[in-house]
């Protein structure tokens, strides 16, 4: 069975087709990323499937189960149940390019905010389990920090452990190192590697083309709303068909 | 020019009374503030215009007019009608603190939920799409995430409003309540020494303002670090 089920999905902005029929399967510990040039629909895509972004039509399974959704005045998809969508958003835990840590907590509190509030976990074990997993990441030292006072790179390992601590079924990674400095990013994808090993699944939207040929073992290449290409990631780049997909490495580096 | 500061020395107790009155009205008038800012800030910033409306126009009416004229409107205005006068809140609104209280609870709510809907919006959005994205329900959002961080992202402009009606608190004395400077129109006009007796309310005042500058700077100090230039 799929972890995570993702059925044919739209996404327009005004008549603006941005996502034309996506659709991805992950299996437990499945790593994959998505790549593409920018305006392709990844980020689109991927903020689709916890539904920050309302799709037009499509099927979002978490586990078998299916989220309800139901369309509005425009067209746009919403969830029936809010609850419903809130417990899905619980396992389907997501780290965004910008950390977007919440700037009023310490690192800790960032941690423990969801475990305790959303999931109703006991404080001392929420403590226990943030700083667990900020230790993890390598940021225990700044857990009383607030993150204005830290660097991106510190930020997003936070922002990692955050996601961590909700135990989700599936990790959702929007460009998670395109708003670092260069010489931060290794350390972040050093954490994103370990967390592939450990067998998490991770749905990573990506332009570290290192990241995607080594640690992911699906590769998906998404150009104006369609998977171009897809399989599995050191065949794919070695050897891509589509022209598309070409070009696109062309321009990158590695 | 000579100045007898003796009689002031000797009033004393009538402008300590007076600073008594002076808090207990500005407090008062905060705290009931503060509650009616809340709920008024929220729905300032709602996009439904059939809740933003009533808040605007409440904002828009208070702030719109002197709080002089709204003293007057609620001690003396309402007074004028029979069934105010017969009504069970007669008891209340025929007196003096009260109605003061009424007033300056009413016009720094107006104030105060601008400064909370102004502190609203400049929440990043992507902290609140961190917290739907965790699974928060709306109300845990905005129990966790929107008014902890805009009620503090509101303290500065929140201690300006605090001074403001501190200042404010002195239309009291013209609706018969001897606050600080009631206390100094009442020296002023039994020993005819304006001068002593309004400069001696300025520096109580100026004490005032002085010591909530302090709390103000230990509340942000405390609660506004994070916005702090990091320091180590």
């Amino acid at each position: 069975m799929y972890k995570l089920e993702v059925q044919d999905l739209h996404k327009r902005y005004g008549s603006n087709e941005v996502l034309k029929g996506v659709s991805l399967a992950a299996k437990a510990g499945d790593v994959i990323s998505i790549i593409g040039s920018s305006g392709s629909g990844k980020s689109t895509f991927l903020r689709c499937i916890n539904l920050l972004e309302q799709p037009h039509a499509g099927k979002i399974l978490l586990n078998g189960e299916e989220l309800k959704l139901v369309a509005n005045k425009d067209g746009a998809l919403k969830a029936v149940d809010p609850k419903q969508l809130q417990r899905m958003r619980s396992r389907l835990s997501m780290v965004f390019q910008h950390f977007n840590l919440w700037s009023h907590m310490s690192a800790l509190e960032n941690v423990m905010e969801a475990p305790v509030h959303v999931l109703g976990m006991d404080k001392k074990e929420a403590l226990a389990k943030a700083e667990h997993y900020l230790a993890k990441v390598g940021v225990a030292h700044r857990k009383d920090a607030y993150p204005a006072h830290m660097s991106g790179g510190e930020q997003q390992r936070v922002a990692i452990a955050r996601a961590l601590a909700m135990e989700p079924e599936v990790m959702l990674f929007d460009e998670p190192t395109s708003a670092l400095d260069p010489e931060l990013v290794g350390e972040v994808l050093k954490v994103m590697q370990d967390l592939a090993q450990e067998g998490r699944t991770m749905v990573v939207v990506t332009h570290e083309m290192g990241f995607a040929r080594e640690v992911s073992n699906q590769l998906v290449f998404l150009h104006k709303g369609l998977v171009e290409e897809r399989g599995c990631p050191k065949e794919v780049l070695a050897n891509p068909q589509s022209e598309r997909l070409q070009q696109f490495l062309s321009g990158s580096l590695k | 020019m000579i100045f007898d500061f003796s009689v002031i020395w000797a009033n004393l107790p009538l402008y300590l009374g007076g600073v008594l009155v002076t808090l207990k009205i500005l407090l008062i008038s905060l705290g009931f503030g503060l509650l009616l800012a809340i709920p008024l800030g929220l729905m300032r910033v709602s996009k439904q215009p059939w809740v933003n409306f009533p808040a605007w126009l409440y904002t828009y009416v208070i702030r719109g007019t002197p709080m002089l004229v709204q003293l007057f409107l609620i001690y003396y205005g309402l007074a004028q009608f029979e069934s105010v006068r017969a009504s069970a809140l007669w008891p209340y609104l025929s007196n003096a603190t009260f109605c003061a209280c009424l007033a300056f609870a009413i016009n720094t709510s107006a104030y105060s939920a601008e400064i909370l809907a102004g502190s609203l919006k400049t929440i990043p959005p992507g902290e609140i799409e961190a917290a739907k994205a965790v699974g928060m329900s709306r109300s845990k959002l905005y129990r966790r995430i929107l008014l902890p961080s805009a009620l503090r992202r509101a303290l500065p402009q929140y201690s300006n409003e605090v001074i403001m009606m501190l200042h404010t608190t002195s239309l009291a004395s013209i609706v018969t309540l001897i606050d600080i400077t009631g206390a100094a129109r009442t020296i002023s006009s039994q020993y005819y020494l304006p001068f002593e007796a309004f400069i001696t309310a300025g520096v109580f005042y100026l004490c005032l303002t002085f010591i909530l500058v302090r709390l103000f700077k230990l509340a942000e100090h405390r609660w506004l670090a994070y916005l702090a230039p990091r320091k180590h």
